[in-house]
């Protein structure tokens, strides 16, 4: 080993004890606020570990209760989950016929979902919210659904589509053979099969739903009470709010995140061994 | 019970195999097609019509196809503007910067995780940490961390560093150092990107570098060559088709951005991108044409340069 490499070996701890810090920083630093009291973080900003006595979950009461965060994710939760249902309903379906049916227009459908994935959200934002307010959608969660499921069906399709690939097309055939339907053999053979995919697709467009911004800004700012907890976190930073339960909020929309995460995971690992089991 | 599944043509044969998927492949594609046709396909026509038309917010309620007169207007008005070109180079900037400093960062890192170690699975799910992060949750802890009040880095900066006055992070448009100019507004911005971004690069070139042997490597450092030149000689041109790839997608998405911008600093302190313009016209001056004229030259734009980069691409490989 020469001297370039033992230095190399040097900078490859320091390059990954800085990612370290850097990536997880910022999570803990917020979290670590949001269980001190506001008058402390403000008089002792270096002071990072709170001590024993000043600890206080108080912040997650306020930001749920108090400045109406609570709500917000229950609107966020319907929203998300809606465009989730539909959304893996809709390209479960697409996906499938893409993948296995020759039918006119397959190229065409290709070309169309590439061309909603390089348009500006912002630039189709302004004539949704023309055509949205034009038939009283907008200041809906309806109207978000539906604009959300457009935005995340072609990467859902597209996703689905690798998995389902990975179906065995004999095994359909055989299914096909003894008389089941097509929507029958989807539900039966496919979508077991592809469940891998369908959990980790479904987190995709959970997480896509959960954290949205641009269209909840546009479309419900005036209306406070359907407010989703993106916008609302977002539209509380320019009130007053204390710190520490911006931080709270923060934390809390950050947590069905990450349980999706573990919990598809999960599925993903469970559905990998059902099907290594039958060999 | 068969009887049931089977489709007939209208002349009561039933159909062969290939008009079969034929028309199950339409069907199922439906509910898909319909709600891409009406909330982007439409929009996007809808986008094209109204760039040329003097429409504002107010006049909504009242719009309809048939009373639209069409202008050119909203271009000459975007196109003269001193904001749209200045937003324009920012915009330039923060997309270049930000995918350039994404992808070399996901590098640096996936390269620094290579080999196995003791934690390694750890070290990789906590760097994808600001990619899973709600984006309103990221920008809140960063704006709480440059707080020029209460936030760490300022308070770090004064108390252990000796700033003499705390940094407005986020709306500084341009602070001296040494002499040089930092824009330093922009920077931070930017920062933010390459923070909440390079995962996704890291995730790319480590699936990448998981399929591409060693063997060439381990020759090379028999041969005496340095891990550095094996690097540049052996590693780095196995990676140019994922690198060309992650090119593309940041670049486009980093263009379009307007979130974590928006979030962050609002437009100010020269941090006002193409996509923040769009917004401001559409909100701020609530006048629909300006914005969809803007929105629709940014789209060109990009779209000029995807095409420059696509035949740059090529040409290299003839």
């Amino acid at each position: 080993m020469n001297g370039g490499d033992r230095v190399l070996g040097v900078l490859k701890w320091l390059v990954i004890t800085l990612t370290v810090i850097v990536c997880a920083g910022p999570l803990i630093y917020g979290f670590l606020l949001s269980l001190r009291p506001f008058a402390s973080v403000a008089a002792a900003p270096l002071s990072l570990i709170p001590s024993a006595e000043e600890v206080t979950l108080e912040a997650y009461p306020r930001a749920m209760g108090e400045f109406g965060l609570g709500g917000f994710m229950l609107n966020s939760l319907q929203v998300a989950l809606a465009t989730v249902v539909l959304a893996v309903l809709f390209s479960v379906l697409g996906g499938y016929a893409a993948v296995r049916l020759d039918f006119f227009g397959r190229r065409s459908v290709n070309v169309l979902f590439l061309g909603v994935y390089m348009l500006p959200g912002i630039v189709l934002a302004v004539p949704l919210f023309v055509l949205l307010s034009r038939v009283g959608l907008t200041g809906t969660l309806v109207g978000l659904v539906l604009v959300y499921i457009a935005q995340t069906v072609p990467v859902a399709l597209y996703m689905l589509r690798n998995y389902f690939i990975a179906v065995p097309a004999s095994v359909e055939e055989a299914a096909m053979i003894d008389g089941c339907g097509r929507l029958a053999l989807i539900r039966r053979v496919v979508l077991p099969m592809a469940l891998p995919g369908i959990a980790a697709t479904s987190l995709y467009v959970f997480m896509i739903a959960w954290n949205e911004y641009l269209f909840a800004l546009l479309f419900l700012v005036h209306e406070r009470p359907r407010w989703t907890v993106a916008l609302g976190i977002s539209q509380l930073t320019e009130f007053s709010v204390p710190a520490t339960v911006l931080m709270a909020g923060s934390i809390a929309v950050t947590i069905p995140v990450v349980a999706g995460f573990f919990l598809a995971q999960r599925l993903l690992i469970s559905g990998l061994t059902a099907g290594a089991e039958k060999g | 019970m068969t009887s049931k599944r089977l489709v007939f043509t209208r002349w009561g044969r039933p159909l062969n195999r290939s008009q079969r998927d034929d028309l199950h492949g339409r069907l199922l594609v439906t509910p898909t097609m319909l709600i891409v046709l009406a909330f982007v396909v439409l929009p996007f026509l809808a986008v094209l019509v109204l760039a040329f038309a003097d429409v504002r917010l107010v006049d909504i309620p009242r719009l309809s196809l048939d009373r639209l007169t069409l202008t050119l207007a909203n271009f000459r008005s975007a196109w003269g503007s001193d904001r749209f070109w200045s937003a324009l180079g920012t915009t330039l900037a923060y997309a270049a910067c930000t995918t350039a400093g994404a992808i070399t960062a996901g590098l640096v890192v996936a390269m620094a995780l290579r080999r196995p170690f003791r934690g390694r699975g750890l070290v990789r799910a906590l760097v994808l940490i600001p990619y899973v992060l709600p984006v309103v949750a990221a920008t809140t802890i960063w704006k709480t961390l440059l707080n020029t009040e209460y936030g760490l880095v300022n308070a770090v900066g004064r108390q252990l560093i000796g700033w003499e006055n705390p940094i407005a992070f986020l709306t500084t448009r341009s602070q001296e150092l040494g002499g040089i100019p930092i824009p330093v507004a922009l920077v931070t911005v930017i920062a933010f990107e390459v923070w909440k971004t390079f995962p996704l690069a890291f995730l790319f070139i480590t699936a990448r570098l998981q399929v591409s042997p060693m063997e060439l490597e381990e020759a090379a450092a028999i041969d005496g060559a340095g891990k550095v030149r094996a690097f540049f000689h052996i590693v780095l041109p196995q990676l140019r088709g994922v690198i060309a790839l992650l090119i593309v997608l940041r670049f486009i998405w980093s263009f379009q951005n307007f979130n974590d911008i928006y979030l962050l600093t609002g437009g100010a302190g020269g941090t006002e991108v193409l996509a923040v313009r769009v917004y401001e016209e559409l909100v701020t001056r609530a006048n629909i044409g300006t914005a969809s004229a803007t929105g629709l030259l940014m789209t060109a734009m990009l779209l000029v340069l995807l095409f420059v980069y696509g035949w740059m691409i090529r040409r290299e490989r003839a």
